[in-house]
């Protein structure tokens, strides 16, 4: 290959790595990562490139680079020596470290100040690109960064036994997703016939052929260039482009439905997954028997796609589906596809006749006796059964029931068959059926249709694109789920950390959030964290005893009494609800099993339940965490945000909300910013008085005694004062926050004419700490709302 | 001698259940594979046979095919299902180390019973491998033909928690699922056994229906659990006793026997685990004795001439 004529016409390279099938999942990022991993090797070996794009289909991984430079610049590199004249062993050193043959081959660099010393010119020379790809492949394909890898074949054997393979690599042997079979890499200009780049991974020699398609096309393909190689594939029948199998597929999908005048369920997860089953796609229409149908739609669609991976077609007129599907095949058959159509209604016929087995063998069993075998089932070691948690969301979904304008009846009903579909066989096949089909089941048994729906929208909002549910019924039992949840792994200190969310909690706090915000409920969260945390204790301390300590001390009779060493130990069957209250204040440490005597529970103690203190203390940050989340990632401020939770006792969220929605707009107007600065002058005061040594008691406790004011604006803001916290208190308690805020507004004048014309440091001690206790009641005053002290600005 | 196979109507794979079963004996003992019989005990998989398990570790090459009676309890439906069964037959092949051409060698046996590629959909589906039980995995995939799940294809990776060096290709076919699909039958006891006609025909149900109806009682219903957790124990005793009495100067006298007992033990827990009563705490505690066995057996049978020990 001549090289200089390839200067002006810049050269390109093609890469394809052909192996067995690549699981469909993984086939997007794995071309990602090789254009990523080559074209970063590129450009750090010195060379530059126009463009670059990777493809990937069921076999192989490709890629283009275009318009590289044909070679590497050449760069010269000054290295500073030792100065002249300086110990033998450090010039040696510079002569080794700068590969030079002998000292003489420096140069002398003059410097009159410091004194010559020497200087090493390195030149290295540009490499040419194929040196530069052949150097680069083999450490990208040998690290390449699968999700699973794996060994295969003669050279995973070892090396070094009496019946290894002469090519026994052990544990050398390249990993790959599934056996790579054969590479291609060319490189050159279009202009003259392509190099292929000499290297070989692991006895695999890198060349210029391909396969086309496993059945229609399996010869070995010849190839020049990208410009040829798509084409190549083409008529071997290989769409090398994932993203043109997926506009092939849809076309014909749509189509074939159009032609029977029904509806495609679009279905895009679906449809990239099957774009990488099928290197040539070929959509078929196929019929199931129309007696399915009686079976739920979610349960025919979701047999039909996540068994065999086709679509399900609906009546545009009824919405409903029907008994039509459309596969997508990797071939064209001899037959136009009979035997192909013929065999999947076939196996689809077999799993719809399963699912119509769950379907009516769950029915003959009634929901509330579904709900009875929870008692077997666990849902937590430390939190009991299915059974328990019912009973507690139940309970908790009672007392919510009035707070949301639900029938506290028909909620504890719902919520005692929220769960109960969990142990039917249709569940069990299809978990991610759960909620749907109680909702059948509930209405196949009777229920209202209230209570159905409440069953299937309680997993709700099940994600950030999902509905919250808007129904009383379903409200009540959706958030006394979540909270359930939050509440019980709260208390066994099963809290999200970092990356590491496994029971999903961050997930079930913004459910309350949305479902509160967007329902516009009035729900204080403290007490019903707190009746939640009850019911989960009671799960928790099932067996063995609890102990009663308080800051390291049991807390149990006198020490004298005979029954001393056992009365701060409680067996966990006599906890009841006032015992529980008890140990709350204080938090106990839980021994499991039984225990004869209190050296072996104290032998036994495995987990401490937090006080119902420390536990709704935490979990309230929690939800202020996730709620700052939320409202950040609807724009609010998140300064706003902590200055209205840094008021005490905040634990309904609406109110939190709307506070901070009142509080923005102030603060977009002038009257806002002004008070904010005035606030903040007070508050700046008050500190540097605090630093100098002036208790805080003063102004904090003591009261503005008017007959101490010697001026007009002390006297106007304290008037303001009084009114404005009066008047702004007032419409906080009436949750008019706007409102508030315009009372507080009306403070910027007093405040601004009190800074303007007062010294608050006068040599009259009494005077100057009435002044203090004034500025102390800006503060006091603006706090109504928010506290303005945590606002940036 | 193909003309005699072919003029024999009656053994063809399209007609005759067990014309399949013969097919793939020839085809995989035309490649050169040992074509071995059942193990002689009840287990869950072809995979558990010892030419399997065993046999996948160590350095020595191993070529075989087989028929394997599995049984899965906790899949019985008394015979009123039309695809699941409590006992059925899997055709396992094990090729260490698996071949290059492995992809190519299965499809030439899809076509050696009667599936053209030409007109038929077959797919390589990814699935990996998992048995916690014999602390085993390995990437593959399921293979489908139209939709419908023939085999399993699997590149042993680890087997008894040890290293597949060299890596084995494993290959299950389900045999009522590939003869249910060429014979074109939907359900299962209406397979052609025998591949005669009239009344010399014998269907898969005359010679397993009952069989089916009688240990889909015995298994969820009539098994005496007290004696199973025994056997259990006992199975786990057993095989721990065997491995201590089978160490002699860093050689293994006695894997085989012990791993009998694991498979013992492993059958019984499917068995335990049909009749209801392992706690879901509990099933990971019994996985993980069986697997304890596993692992133990498997690192007894690398000592041993087998498994390529010196």
């Amino acid at each position: 290959m001549a090289c200089g004529a390839a200067e002006t016409i810049m050269p390109d390279l093609l890469l394809e790595l052909f192996s067995e099938e690549i699981p469909a999942r993984m086939q997007a990022k794995a071309a990602d990562d090789l254009r990523r991993l080559v074209t970063d090797g590129l450009v750090e070996a010195g060379l530059t490139y126009e463009g670059a794009k990777a493809f990937a289909t069921p076999r192989r991984l490709a890629l283009t680079v275009h318009g590289l430079t044909a070679r590497s610049a050449d760069i010269t590199e000054e290295r500073k020596g030792p100065r002249v004249g300086a110990p033998e062993k450090a010039i040696a050193g510079f002569v080794r470290g700068a590969g030079l043959a002998s000292i003489d081959e420096a140069k002398i660099h003059k410097d009159a100040k410091k004194g010559d010393f020497y200087l090493a010119i390195i030149k290295k020379p540009g490499r040419a690109a194929q040196a530069i790809i052949a150097d680069l492949m083999p450490g990208v394909i040998r690290a390449f960064p699968w999700p699973k890898s794996m060994r295969w074949g003669a050279r995973s054997a070892p090396p070094d036994t009496a019946h290894s393979p002469a090519d026994a690599q052990g544990a050398n042997a390249l990993r790959w997703v599934r056996p790579l079979r054969s590479i291609l890499c060319t490189f050159g200009p279009e202009t003259e016939e392509p190099a292929v780049i000499a290297f070989h991974v692991d006895g695999l020699e890198a060349g210029n052929t391909t396969f086309g398609h496993r059945f229609m096309a399996p010869d070995k393909i010849t190839v020049k260039r990208f410009d040829d190689y798509g084409p190549a594939l083409e008529a071997a029948k290989v769409i090398l482009d994932a993203e043109r199998r997926k506009a092939i597929i849809e076309t014909e999908a749509k189509n074939l439905a159009l032609a029977h005048g029904l509806d495609l369920v679009g279905d895009p997860g679906l449809l990239d997954e099957v774009a990488g089953l099928v290197e040539w796609p070929v959509v078929l229409l196929g019929t199931f028997d129309a007696a399915f149908l009686k079976i739920p739609d979610e349960v025919v669609q979701l047999t039909i796609r996540a068994n065999q991976k086709c679509f399900v077609l609906r009546d545009p007129a009824t919405w409903k589906l029907t008994n039509r599907f459309l596969l997508t095949a990797n071939i064209e058959a001899s037959d136009a596809g009979k035997a192909i159509v013929a065999g999947n209604e076939r196996v689809i016929a077999a799993r719809l006749a399963d699912a119509r087995f769950f379907w009516d063998t769950d029915r003959k069993t009634k929901l509330e006796d579904w709900a009875e075998k929870l008692q077997g089932v666990t849902f937590h070691e430390k939190l009991g059964t299915q059974a328990e948690r019912v009973e507690r969301i139940a309970a908790l979904a009672r007392e919510l029931a009035p707070i949301v304008g639900a029938d506290p009846d028909d909620t504890e009903r719902a919520a005692r068959l929220a769960k109960a579909d969990l142990p039917t066989a249709m569940v069990g096949e299809f978990p991610e059926l759960q909620g749907v089909m109680g909702r059948y089941y509930a209405l196949e048994a009777g229920e209202t249709p209230a209570i159905a729906d409440a069953i299937r929208d309680h997993y709700r909002p099940q994600g950030p694109a999902d509905a919250v549910p808007s129904e009383p019924v379903s409200i009540a039992v959706a958030l006394a789920d979540k909270l359930d949840t939050l509440v019980g792994f709260w208390a066994i200190d099963e809290k999200p950390t970092g990356s590491k969310d496994p029971y999903a909690l961050r997930r079930a706090a913004l459910g309350v959030i949305r479902i509160v915000l967007e329902n516009e409920l009035r729900l204080p969260l403290n007490p019903m964290i707190s009746a939640g945390y009850f019911a989960s204790v009671r799960s928790i301390a099932r067996e063995g005893y609890a102990l009663i300590e308080h800051s390291g001390r049991k807390l149990g009779f006198e020490e004298s009494d005979p029954n001393y060493d056992q009365s701060f130990w409680i067996p966990f069957d006599e906890i009841d609800n006032d015992t529980v209250e008890y140990l709350s204040m204080f938090g106990s440490p839980i021994p499991s099993g039984s225990f004869s005597n209190v050296d072996e529970a104290e032998a036994a103690t495995t987990s401490w339940i937090p006080s119902l203190v420390e536990h709704n203390a935490d979990l309230l940050a929690f939800f202020a965490d996730r709620l700052k989340v939320h409202l950040r990632d609807q724009g609010a401020r998140h300064d706003l945000i902590d200055a209205v939770f840094a008021l005490e006792g905040q634990d309904d969220l609406l109110m939190i909300v709307r506070r901070v929605t009142a509080l923005g707009t102030f603060l977009d107007t002038d009257d806002g910013q002004n008070l904010l600065a005035g606030t903040k002058r007070a508050a700046n005061i008050l500190a540097a008085e605090e630093k100098k040594g002036d208790d805080p008691k003063t102004w904090e406790e003591g009261a503005v005694d008017p007959k101490l004011f010697e001026t007009d604006e002390e006297r106007a803001l304290f008037d303001s004062l009084e009114e404005a916290e009066h008047l702004a208190g007032q419409e906080v308690a009436a949750e008019n926050f706007e409102a508030a805020m315009g009372w507080l507004a009306r403070l910027r004048a007093p405040v601004d004419a009190f800074f303007d014309h007062v010294l608050v440091n006068t040599e009259d001690q009494d005077v100057r700490a009435n002044r203090l206790r004034l500025l102390h009641r800006i503060r006091a005053a603006t706090r109504t709302v928010a506290d303005f002290s945590r606002i940036a600005g | 001698m193909a003309e005699t196979t072919k003029s024999a109507d009656h053994m063809a794979p399209q007609r005759s259940f067990q014309g399949l079963i013969l097919t793939l004996q020839r085809y995989w003992a035309d490649y050169g594979c040992v074509i071995l019989q059942p193990y002689d005990m009840e287990v869950g998989a072809g995979t558990f046979h010892p030419a399997t398990t065993l046999r996948s570790l160590g350095p020595r090459p191993w070529n075989a095919a087989y028929v394997q009676p599995s049984r899965r309890p906790t899949d019985g439906r008394y015979g009123q299902n039309p695809n699941r069964l409590q006992h059925y037959y899997q055709y396992q092949v094990i090729l260490k180390p698996s071949p290059p051409d492995l992809q190519e060698l299965y499809l030439g046996s899809l076509a050696a019973i009667g599936v053209d590629s030409a007109l038929h959909d077959i797919r390589f589906v990814e699935d990996d491998w998992e048995s916690p039980t014999l602390g085993a995995w390995g990437l593959g995939w399921e293979c489908w033909c139209d939709g419908m799940e023939v085999s399993q294809f699997t590149y042993f990776q680890q087997v008894c928690g040890l290293d597949c060096a060299p890596v084995s290709g494993e290959l299950t076919y389900g045999l009522e699922r590939l003869a249910m699909y060429v014979q074109g039958v939907d359900n299962v006891y209406d397979l052609n056994f025998n591949g005669r006609q009239g009344a010399e025909k014998v269907s898969y149900g005359e010679v397993f229906l009952q069989a089916e109806e009688e240990y889909s009682r015995h298994n969820f219903e009539h098994a005496d659990t007290g004696i199973l957790q025994r056997h259990f124990t006992d199975a786990e005793s057993e095989c721990q006793a065997l491995l201590t009495a089978g160490e002699a100067d860093g050689r293994h006298e006695m894997a085989l026997p012990a791993y009998d007992q694991c498979i013992k033990a492993s059958h019984v827990f499917n068995l335990l685990d049909a009749r209801g009563v392992i706690s879901v705490t509990e099933r990971q505690s019994y996985i993980l004795r069986v697997r304890a066995l596993a692992k133990a057996c498997g690192a007894a049978w690398l000592q041993t001439q087998g498994g390529g020990a010196a």
